[in-house]
């Protein structure tokens, strides 16, 4: 016997929950970047779940999309984070604020 | 019976890892933590019968994604985040958020429990590496290089984005360039 379909979903709602709330709390950029992460896994793990239970090989493949996505955010963000720490000495999202006056 | 067991299981180690990357004030551990979920979710792409999308997981996320996020903690050294002095409001947003989104987590679960049961047919060979790699050089081909070209991309915006150069080399470098 297996979970059913809805258990994975729920877990997969769950899990980004955590993750949108956390993109909120968080201070840091790295830290915000880790919960976006969090968020694209939980919709993999949907991507999945529907795969396996409508026997479709499409969902598996987007999941390998969605990591191929992930990759690129992982390159550019983290270059993003760096560029932004040698301006500012701190990856805290409260300093990028000199647009702001 | 056994995948059940294991479902909950890894519910609830990937749930409470997922809570504690939010929870963590250091970085670091914020990020071992993240480890903690991907390989949990991992392994329960193994009972969903997807060994491909789970050996997938173990080297992207947890082998490429997550060491080069660890190394840029390093490299910063970062000190544990301050607390939040101002924004208060904020607590209030997320946790708004937070609700909802469990809300609708919960709205689904109920949703698809009361819709008529699909058979899973669990011959099927769907998620085998060779099905897989029939339909991603077949049938979606495109989105495949799509994906490719993506991938480059992204390869020469880091690299344009943490190169040293200021505008004043590389107008240096160019006016060179015409002289000679």
């Amino acid at each position: 016997m297996e979970p059913g379909l809805e258990n994975y979903l729920a877990l997969s709602g769950i899990l980004f929950a955590i993750g949108a709330v956390g993109v909120v709390y968080k201070r840091n950029a790295i830290g915000m970047f880790m919960c976006i992460e969090l968020m694209l896994n939980a919709v993999n793990l949907s991507f999945v779940a529907f795969s396996r239970y409508y026997a479709d090989v499409t969902g598996q493949l987007f999941v390998f999309m969605v990591m191929a996505v992930a990759a690129c955010e992982a390159a550019v963000g983290l270059g993003i984070i760096i560029a932004f720490f040698r301006n500012r000495i701190s990856v805290d999202v409260d300093d990028a604020s000199i647009l702001k006056h | 019976m056994v995948t059940t067991v294991l479902f909950f299981l890894l519910a609830g180690l990937a749930i409470s890892c997922a809570g504690l990357t939010v929870y963590y004030r250091n970085p670091l551990y914020s990020a071992l933590s993240l480890i903690g979920v991907f390989i949990s979710l991992s392994v329960l792409y193994l009972t969903l019968a997807a060994p491909f999308i789970a050996i997938t997981q173990i080297l992207v996320y947890a082998g490429a994604i997550m060491v080069l996020v660890i190394f840029v903690i390093m490299l910063l050294n970062l000190d544990e985040e301050k607390p939040l002095n101002r924004l208060r409001h904020l607590y209030a947003i997320g946790g708004g958020l937070g609700l909802a989104m469990l809300a609708q987590a919960f709205f689904i679960f109920y949703a698809v429990l009361k819709t008529p049961k699909h058979v899973v047919d669990t011959e099927s060979n769907v998620g085998s590496t060779m099905s897989i790699g029939t339909h991603m050089y077949t049938e979606y081909l495109l989105p495949v290089e799509i994906v490719g070209v993506m991938l480059l991309m992204a390869i020469i915006g880091a690299v344009m984005l943490v190169r040293k150069d200021t505008n004043a080399s590389i107008e240096a470098a160019a006016e060179k360039e015409t002289n000679d």
